[in-house]
């Protein structure tokens, strides 16, 4: 019961996990503990799982680590493929959440050592990774990409300074003094900007007549899936590792998706209906969510919005979360953990055999589709902060959405640096305080110096690459001209 | 059309003050019942997960749970600005009687640092449901075992300990304990949460943390973090267990300090009599419960209600001792 209200919270975008959750768990507290968790982590199973949805079918990303499982999925939903790009985002989530909570179930105190050990600097080289594994994903123009990044990075910056609390960008009003929220600019860049495209390419959503929707697509998209089991292995990883910290799910599908795109047989596939695009965010969103759980339980401290309001539920059911919950509560532990993994067994296969009906979605003809989206993406917008203010950011977004769309801008890299950027910001800066301004810091920890290594011999790759081929052609390496259009 | 609208809108309104107003002055049986009709606005002024989220929820839950409110409480996450989208938000609800909030001591860092047009004066206080204790905790792999060794060394080495603690409010406890001490100052590194606070300090990216005991409490049991004082006048007697051991500033550096943080509730701006008495009495029926209590001993929370004239010389006390530190320490925002 609680997978099918966590789907349907999960389909609608912005009410997301958090609130989805909040909601049912008033309905929890005459339940015991231990049923009543596994109650609530259904939910938030459900929830993963409905994200995808909604990427897939209008590219609207319903949670922000979605975001990726668009570039691919929407795509092949468009190409009349719905029902394979469905059933893969599916499978990559159940495969990555269970290889999580597999390395859970074994390694969990283990795990919780390892999550105290990253400070700020670690973060910051995390991000850094992240930024350097997705560079170069906008396609071929390395500038359109950097400049769509930066503004990102201004976006990002607008609100509350952390580190002196002093208000940035805000033009003294107090509308902006609060950010921008992340889903809210995603609903309108993604899901408003396409339909405004849609629309003027004369009311047509291609490949809509095609959609098909047998359910023994799902058992043809398996036999193909089996293909991919590195991607699957290496989301699932990223996802994991990612997840301990605070946005580390969405963090975690740029970072798989930037990687399955480098090491893919054929890049060009990808962001055009390409598979391992959908496998990579996919299981490793589910992986991170999954891994997010673990902090909350070991350290007290949610990895997700979600694990937050789970962590206010523990609190009624008189339950302290921390270091001891395991030792001094092993069957509500291990009760919660069983219950990851039927819960994400009888998931999938409630919304799997969903997939033809989701698919089918797609047969409504534009004209009925169009309004009802943009009522999906009002709410969407309204929903996290009840604020009527995101409506009107939601559709300025959509707006820009539509111009850097016609312009061939990619926007990947805003949406990532509007994620990241904040969160690296505060992570540098708290760094620099630490160390008092000496960048040292990054590289004299050893686990911070291996992953900004690891950061910088990536961002330094292509560049390496783009060098050699221009020799190996005789060509001398001026400045890289822009592609045309 | 406009004046449709306005018209229909206004007629409304009559309506809804008649109706207010013959709910009020109806002579029932217990007189000054008022009870909500539509569902009440829960304000948080934070993120969902951070303390006062945490806390807020908890308090619904055990409404929803003993069913104390005729409506329900629906908890509405404002948490932009550092609390000031909040504080004005509800600062404009003008004598709206379904919208309460729940504050810490941002109430008073928030409109002295960011120099909003707010003030708590604004708001209608209605109770206090537990003041927090502030503690020194140091790692406990670290080898200071009581405050005045710790400090000393700080002292010795100015800007080469971090404190770490959340945002601007602990930066406020940091200072008052610099001057409160004498010769020593801090680095202080601000985070976004209290539990992120604390798992810093686990790992030892931070050398002290001036946590609630709720933040550290679970790390402290499992032998992580190590409490070397308390920053108020009194220990924690009130709660079993080890809190009572813990010395208070004055006892382990001769230093007097009081500075507790506040879990208050408050209305709308200009609430009426009677409906402050439903969330006054709402508010002590959940602080009652079995649950809240337990709450209270575990995470050693000082907990008294007070409510009243009671209730606002504490927040005045509290309002002063702000404006001194953060004016002392060049925190406020000019205007």
């Amino acid at each position: 019961m609680g997978i099918v209200f966590g789907t349907v919270i999960g389909v609608l975008p912005g009410l997301g996990g958090p609130n989805g959750v909040a909601l049912l768990l008033p309905i929890t507290f005459s339940m015991e503990p231990t049923s009543a968790i596994i109650f609530v982590s259904c939910i938030y199973w459900g929830a993963l799982f409905g994200g995808a949805i909604t990427s897939i079918l209008f590219n609207i990303p319903g949670e922000s680590w979605s975001v990726a499982t668009t570039f691919d999925g929407h795509p092949m939903a468009r190409d009349g493929e719905a029902g394979k790009a469905l059933t893969t985002a599916f499978t990559s989530s159940f495969v990555g959440a269970l290889m999580a909570v597999a390395m859970i179930t074994f390694f969990a105190s283990f795990l919780a050592d390892v999550a105290t050990k990253f400070g700020p600097p670690e973060i910051f080289a995390i991000q850094l990774l992240t930024f350097a594994s997705i560079i170069g994903l906008g396609g071929s123009n390395a500038f359109k990409s950097l400049a769509s990044a930066l503004i990102g990075f201004g976006l990002a910056a607008v609100g509350i300074d952390i580190v002196t609390g002093e208000f940035r960008l805000t033009f003294g009003t107090l509308e902006l003094a609060r950010g921008f929220n992340f889903i809210v600019a995603v609903i309108g860049l993604f899901g408003i900007g396409d339909i405004l495209v849609s629309v003027e390419e004369g009311l047509r959503f291609i490949g809509v007549a095609r959609a098909r929707v047998r359910l023994r697509e799902v058992f043809s998209t398996w036999r193909e899936l089996l293909g991919h089991w590195r991607v699957f292995l290496f989301g699932s990883f990223v996802g994991f590792w990612m997840g301990f910290k605070p946005g580390g799910a969405t963090a975690a599908s740029f970072m798989a998706y930037g990687f399955a795109r480098r090491f893919s047989k054929n890049p060009e596939r990808m962001g055009k209906g390409a598979i391992e695009g959908i496998i990579a965010p996919e299981s490793a969103a589910h992986s991170a969510g999954v891994s997010a759980l673990l902090p909350m339980l070991v350290l007290g401290i949610p990895g997700s919005a979600t694990a937050a309001v789970i962590l206010g539920g523990l609190l009624i059911w008189g339950l302290q979360p921390g270091p001891l919950l395991f030792t001094e509560k092993p069957e509500f532990v291990w009760g919660l953990i069983a219950s990851m993994y039927s819960g994400n067994v009888i998931g999938v296969v409630i919304v799997l055999t969903c997939v033809p009906l989701f698919a089918a979605i797609l047969r409504i003809p534009f004209a009925i589709l169009t309004p009802l989206i943009v009522v999906i993406c009002i709410i969407g917008a309204y929903a996290p902060s009840s604020s009527m203010v995101d409506v009107w950011y939601m559709l300025g977004f959509g707006f820009v959405g539509y111009i850097f769309k016609r312009l061939d801008y990619p926007l990947a890299p805003m949406v990532l640096a509007l994620v990241l950027g904040d969160m690296a910001e505060t992570a540098l800066r708290q760094s620099l305080i630490m160390s008092r301004g000496s960048v040292a810091i990054f590289f004299d920890r050893p686990i911070s110096g291996t992953i900004m290594v690891a950061a910088i011999a990536l961002f330094l790759l292509p560049a390496i690459g783009m060098i050699r081929r221009r020799i190996g052609r005789g060509s001398p390496a001026g400045p890289a001209i822009p592609r045309g259009d | 059309m406009v004046s449709d609208v306005s018209k229909h809108v206004s007629r409304t309104t009559v309506v809804i003050i008649a109706l207010v107003l013959s709910i009020v002055a109806a002579p029932s049986r217990d007189a000054a019942a008022w009870e909500p009709r539509n569902p009440v606005e829960f304000v948080v002024p934070a993120g969902t997960g951070g303390g006062s989220d945490v806390l807020a929820r908890f308090l619904v839950s055990i409404i929803d749970k003993h069913k104390l409110s005729p409506k329900p409480l629906v908890v509405v996450n404002k948490p932009g600005g550092g609390g000031a989208e909040a504080l004005l938000y509800t600062k404009e609800k003008k004598e709206d009687p379904h919208t309460i909030m729940i504050t810490p001591n941002l109430l008073f860092v928030t409109p002295l640092h960011t120099g909003i047009p707010f003030s708590w004066k604004d708001l209608t206080p209605i109770s206090l449901l537990a003041e927090d204790l502030f503690i020194l905790w140091v790692n406990a792999e670290s080898p200071y075992m009581t405050a005045k060794q710790y400090l000393d060394a700080v002292k010795a080495k100015p800007l080469g300990f971090k404190m770490g603690g959340t945002a601007q409010e602990d930066q406020v406890v940091t200072h008052l304990l610099e001057s409160a001490v004498g010769g020593l100052q801090f680095n202080y590194v601000p985070f976004k949460g209290g539990g992120e606070v604390c798992v810093n300090l686990v790992g030892k990216h931070v050398d002290s943390t001036v946590n609630n005991p709720s933040e550290c409490v679970s790390h402290w049991k499992a032998g992580k973090v190590r409490p070397l004082a308390v920053l108020d006048r009194e220990r924690a007697t009130w709660v079993e267990g080890q809190w009572k051991d813990i010395p208070t500033t004055k006892e382990a550096l001769g230093a007097d300090i009081q500075y507790l943080m506040l879990r208050a509730i408050f209305g709308a701006p200009g609430m009426k009599k009677d409906v402050v008495e439903f969330y006054t009495g709402l508010m002590k029926k959940v602080h009652a419960t079995p649950e809240f209590q337990k709450y209270l001993a575990d995470n050693a929370l000082k907990g008294s209600f007070v409510t009243g004239a009671e209730f606002v010389s504490k927040l005045d006390a509290a309002d002063k001792q702000h404006v001194e530190v953060m004016t002392k320490h060049g925190m406020v925002k000019k205007k």
